[in-house]
């Protein structure tokens, strides 16, 4: 594995360190304590760092940490520390560019729950197993958009009938527990 | 957005809206039911998966039954005909990451969608499949993994290559079967199939290096599409630089044109990678690298951070071999200090500090000034070593250096920080003389205002070693005393043996420190109290503890020539009791790692019965066994044991290996010997010992060893009578002797009558090296210095041609035996010279240091000067008759 290049993990953060969606590819954070110190060294070591016009870069543990905000999104992309820089940075743009097209535009904390599914795939038609699969912006979100729902209906429209639905179910079940 | 405004924002609920706000994870299981429903609603089955993919995404974990109930509702989804859902499906199959007699439920619908036609789910399936698959389920689905490597959808082609890469780890006899398809897919049209064919097929054949160079050659020559693959063929073309370089070849480097090449393609990620593998190409020339350097040159002024960061790491990783290269840049570099990122600015200076002329010093060092109040400890350090190198080099230049030094030290910073300055001001002291008493003082004034203890107690340990030797140590002694006023216990007593010794070492001060002293008798702390006593008793002393006044020094202050691990042993063991602790009882020897031993473990085949229980490498045990035979408890303490030498192959019908037993006025020898052959039974075995090359002994006994069945190893001795104390060397042949029994495997019984018969082992010989305990030190200089040059030898050594520095290195460590000291034994990578410190105590106890200088030359021929100084002379020649033999 010494010669491909390959990301240790990559994160998607809120404006205070909390996590949207994260996926770690290597075993240097075993746990989840270990990976959530992880995200809050990292988060305290680069969130007054204006990254917002131009991907910034620093390094944390013998890793190379990659990282761009937008609104309250933090994006991360680290590898090890041999890894070309460049070739992270190209695998952080794919990421904040194709959620930028899945989410419309509207990159923010909120919208981007909402599309959790989206953002999930996203993350899997990236990277499998820490090697790259695609970085290019397009096709990325053209492989989660082709395949998903209906993009144009996020989690909280639900239809009347299913909330009635589901709330049906919620008394039924409060019934014959009690 | 300030605090306070924030704080009113999670007070605002519409702000703090999160569809998951609330979620727990009893309640979505509950959900998770809907997957069973008869008819799937695809919408809410996807809304409920994303919910548990939220939850194991936040940390939160499934109990085995939660994921195995979920994994079984989830498998039938595949009813579904809904794609997204499918999706979905697959995603949360690869997060329950179900064990292996759960995955057989999923693996027809997933072989299913391998095959279908929908590109979509072919890839997915494909990548799934293989993520949760075993070995045996993977025969099955070979076929279809060879095909999809070679199907016209990239997605499904990189979908099967990639899964390829993982499973080699796990199968790697499988993957390789697949080389032909790969082969034909690296010369795929489709970008990113052929950078991930390349990426199998070089691991495929990692091993062959003849294969790889084919494929570079060929490559190289050919169309790369995807700047990926581009970077991944650089790195393999360095390696097959770096291979064809050992095997000596020697004219043009091959490939390098082709590495000056990438540094004009068009992605910068290609140019990047390129240069970086110029500048590590091992033995670069300046001409080689310059256009290397003059690209990561541009990228310092690329208005992009990561180029930055990019180019100023290389550049920084050149100026450590290559300075001179990294001058043309020193100007982007200035203008780098005041760079945003701090880590570039970090990188950047460091790479000045190690470019930087010694004029130039001055300039560098008022920017850093202003440059160190803003940025983070971490980098803070960085710097601290950086210039500590740059005073070494320039030592005219110490007093900038260490002035600044000295401020940043005053300055606010964390422990690592401070010790950091601490560490780099005590070697600047160490180094270079004119730097000591400003130095000193630098520290004195750190330890007025010093928040840690440990930082104040090696500064004041320091000061007792360094401080008596100055012009005018009396200056030191307010220091020190004021610590005994102000501080906690631990630095008390650390500052009242710090006075003591500048009492015993300064005649004029004795008076005044023994004043002081006798305060500190009160001091409410009994280790002080009782540090206080002890010098005053001994310095003060009356003759009645010691006699002379070396004695005292010896005593006290003297070098502790005993591992702290064997010391701390021995007084666990001592018993209270009339008779004191005799600390000589204590073993000087360093517990080496029992490696010798282990790898003959290893190579018995594992069945035999019981373990070999005999010889338990460390010294302890075999001085116990020893001891517990009658006629060897008299020869005294035990000096030395040897690590087993075998003499015979692993596998043979016999193994014997032998330890060698070193005592004053004896040589014993412990022949360890396994019966491997389950038919027979050995009676009466004993080695005979032909000790006509070696004259210096005289045999005594041997002792044989009554019986050895199969698989149970014992012992045989044989003990030698030689000179008392003297080194005394020979060869010794062997031969196994014995009776052996028929054993009828069935009963396990043994045949009356026996056959004499003998078995030939190797001859092994008792070197000079047998007579040297492995003694470390902890400050090499100062054994040397004390040591004295009376009786140091030098001589220079040419070794031949060796396979690398590295082995040269341990070849002499291990020939002559004796301990590394200061991590010396390590030899970095690449490098021409290397400079190794050893001790030992040779026997009749004889301090011996050794400092060995190695250099290597193009053909590999390593040369060595060593130079011994010892207590002895003859000593000294015998490491030299050592090395020379």
């Amino acid at each position: 594995m010494e010669y491909c290049p390959l990301v240790k993990n990559i994160l998607l953060l809120d404006s205070e360190g909390g996590r949207i969606a994260v996926k770690y590819y290597s075993d240097d954070w075993p746990t989840n304590n270990a990976k959530e110190a992880f995200e809050k060294s990292i988060f305290t070591k680069t969130h007054k760092i204006n990254a917002r016009t131009e991907a910034e870069i620093t390094m944390l543990d013998s890793n190379v940490v990659l990282y761009k905000f937008v609104q309250d999104l933090h994006f991360f992309v680290t590898g090890g520390d041999s890894e070309n820089e460049l070739i992270l940075s190209t695998v952080l743009q794919g990421f904040f560019d194709a959620v930028g097209i899945l989410l419309r535009g509207n990159l923010n904390k909120r919208e981007a729950l909402e599309n959790l599914d989206l953002i999930l795939l996203c993350l899997d038609e990236i990277i499998d197993g820490g090697i790259i699969l695609e970085t290019d912006a397009n096709v990325i979100a053209g492989k989660v958009a082709s395949h998903s729902v209906d993009s144009a209906a996020p989690l909280s429209e639900q239809t009347i009938s299913q909330a009635l639905a589901t709330a049906r179910e919620h008394f039924t079940r409060s019934l014959l527990s009690g | 957005m300030s605090q306070y405004v924030k704080k009113d924002d999670d007070l605002d609920e519409e702000a703090e809206y999160s569809p998951f706000s609330g979620i727990e994870k009893g309640a979505v299981l509950q959900e998770a039911r809907c997957f069973n429903d008869a008819q799937i609603d695809s919408r809410r089955c996807s809304q409920v998966i994303t919910k548990l993919l939220y939850l194991l995404n936040q940390g939160e974990t499934f109990t085995k039954t939660e994921a195995t109930e979920v994994f079984f509702s989830v498998t039938k989804l595949f009813q579904a005909k809904d794609p997204g859902l499918r999706r979905m499906t697959y995603l949360i199959i690869k997060e329950l990451s179900p064990s292996s007699d759960e995955v057989i439920i999923v693996t027809s619908s997933l072989m299913k969608d391998m095959n279908s036609k929908t590109d979509v789910y072919r890839a997915n399936a494909i990548r799934v499949l293989c993520r949760i698959t075993d070995g045996t389920l993977l025969t099955q689905i070979e076929r279809y993994l060879k095909q999809a490597i070679v199907d016209k959808n990239p997605v499904v082609a990189s979908a099967a290559l990639v899964s390829g890469i993982h499973l080699l780890q796990t199968n790697p006899e499988i993957v390789k079967r697949w080389s032909n398809e790969v082969q034909e897919a690296v010369q795929s049209r489709a970008a990113l199939v052929q950078f991930h064919a390349l990426a199998l097929l070089q691991q495929i054949r990692q091993n062959d290096r003849l294969a790889v160079s084919k494929l570079v050659t060929s490559l190289t020559k050919g169309t790369v599409r995807s700047p990926l693959a581009q970077c991944l063929l650089i790195r393999y073309t360095s390696q097959v630089i770096r291979e064809s370089s050992m095997n000596g070849q020697t004219g043009d480097r091959p490939f390098y044109d082709y590495l000056e090449g990438c540094l004009r393609h068009k992605s910068e990620m290609v140019i990047f990678e390129a240069a970086t593998a110029i500048t590590e190409l091992s033995g670069v020339t300046s001409r080689e690298l310059t256009p290397a350097i003059t690209v990561l040159q541009l990228f310092l002024s690329s208005s992009k951070p990561v180029l930055r960061f990019a180019a100023v790491r290389t550049l920084n990783k050149v100026a450590m071999t290559h300075p001179m290269a990294v001058t043309t840049c020193n100007i982007d570099m200035e203008s780098l200090i005041s760079d945003q990122n701090r880590s570039i600015a970090t990188l950047a200076i460091t790479t000045l500090l190690k470019t930087g002329n010694e004029s130039g010093v001055d300039r560098l060092m008022k920017q850093i000034t202003s440059f160190m109040s803003d940025i983070a400890d971490e980098f803070k350090i960085v710097v601290v070593y950086a210039i500590r190198s740059l005073c070494l080099k320039f030592p005219l230049k110490f007093r900038t250096l260490m002035n600044f030094l000295s401020n940043i030290l005053r300055e606010e910073g964390g422990f690592e920080y401070k010790k950091a300055i601490v560490d780099s001001i005590v070697t600047i002291i160490s180094d270079i003389p004119d730097a000591k008493e400003a130095g000193l003082l630098h520290l004195c004034e750190f330890i007025e205002d010093c928040e840690f203890t440990y930082l104040s107690t090696q500064i004041l340990h320091f000061l007792g070693i360094e401080g008596p030797k100055t012009s005018d140590p009396s200056k030191y002694i307010r220091y020190i005393y004021n610590r005994v006023i102000l501080e906690n216990a631990t630095v008390r007593a650390s500052a009242v043996s710090t006075l003591a010794k500048f009492g015993a070492m300064v005649d004029s001060l004795k008076p005044r420190i023994f004043v002081l002293l006798r305060r500190c008798l009160y001091d409410n702390d009994d280790e002080v109290r009782d540090r206080a006593t002890l010098y005053l008793n001994t310095i003060g002393g009356d003759g009645s503890v010691v006699e002379t006044d070396k004695d005292v020094k010896g005593f006290l202050f003297g070098p502790l020539d005993l591992p702290l691990a064997n010391l701390e042993a021995s007084l666990k063991n001592y018993e209270p009791s009339e008779e004191p602790f005799d600390i000589n009882s204590v073993p000087k020897e360093v517990k080496a790692q029992p490696f010798a031993e282990k790898k003959s473990a290893a190579k018995k085949p594992t069945g035999l019965g019981a373990p070999p229980v005999a010889p338990t490498s460390t010294a302890d045990s075999y001085e116990k066994l020893l001891l517990s035979i009658p006629e060897f408890s008299s020869f005294g303490k035990l000096f030395k044991s040897s690590a087993p030498v075998e003499l015979t192959e692993s596998e043979t019908e016999y193994e014997v290996n032998v330890v060698k037993h070193i005592f004053d006025q004896h040589v014993v020898f412990q022949y360890n010997c396994t019966n491997t052959i389950p038919e027979q039974l050995l009676e009466d075995v004993t080695i005979v010992v032909d000790a006509s090359e070696a004259e210096e002994f005289e045999e005594v006994a041997p002792k044989p060893l009554k019986s050895l069945p199969y698989g149970t190893p014992g012992q045989t001795f044989v003990e030698f009578e030689k000179p008392e104390g003297v080194p005394a060397v020979g060869k010794f042949s062997n031969v196994l002797r014995f009776i052996v029994k028929e054993v009828d495997p069935s009963t396990g019984e043994a045949e009356e009558d026996g056959v004499e018969d003998e078995y030939q082992l190797e001859e092994f010989e008792v070197v000079a090296a047998d007579y040297m305990l492995k003694v470390g030190v902890s400050n090499f200089r100062n054994a040397w210095e004390s040591l004295g040059p009376e009786f140091e030898r030098v001589d220079e050594y040419g070794l031949g041609p060796r396979e690398s520095l590295k082995e040269a290195v341990s070849a002499v460590i291990n020939l002559l035996g004796m301990q590394p000291c200061e991590g010396t034994e390590v030899v970095a990578a690449n490098s021409r010279s290397h400079t190794c410190l050893l001790s030992g105590v040779y026997i009749g106890n004889v301090k011996v240091a050794v400092r060995l200088s190695f250099g290597v030359d193009s053909a590999k021929e390593v040369a060595m000067k060593l130079a011994v100084r010892s207590e002895d002379a003859a000593v000294s020649d015998a490491i030299h008759e050592l090395v020379a033999n």
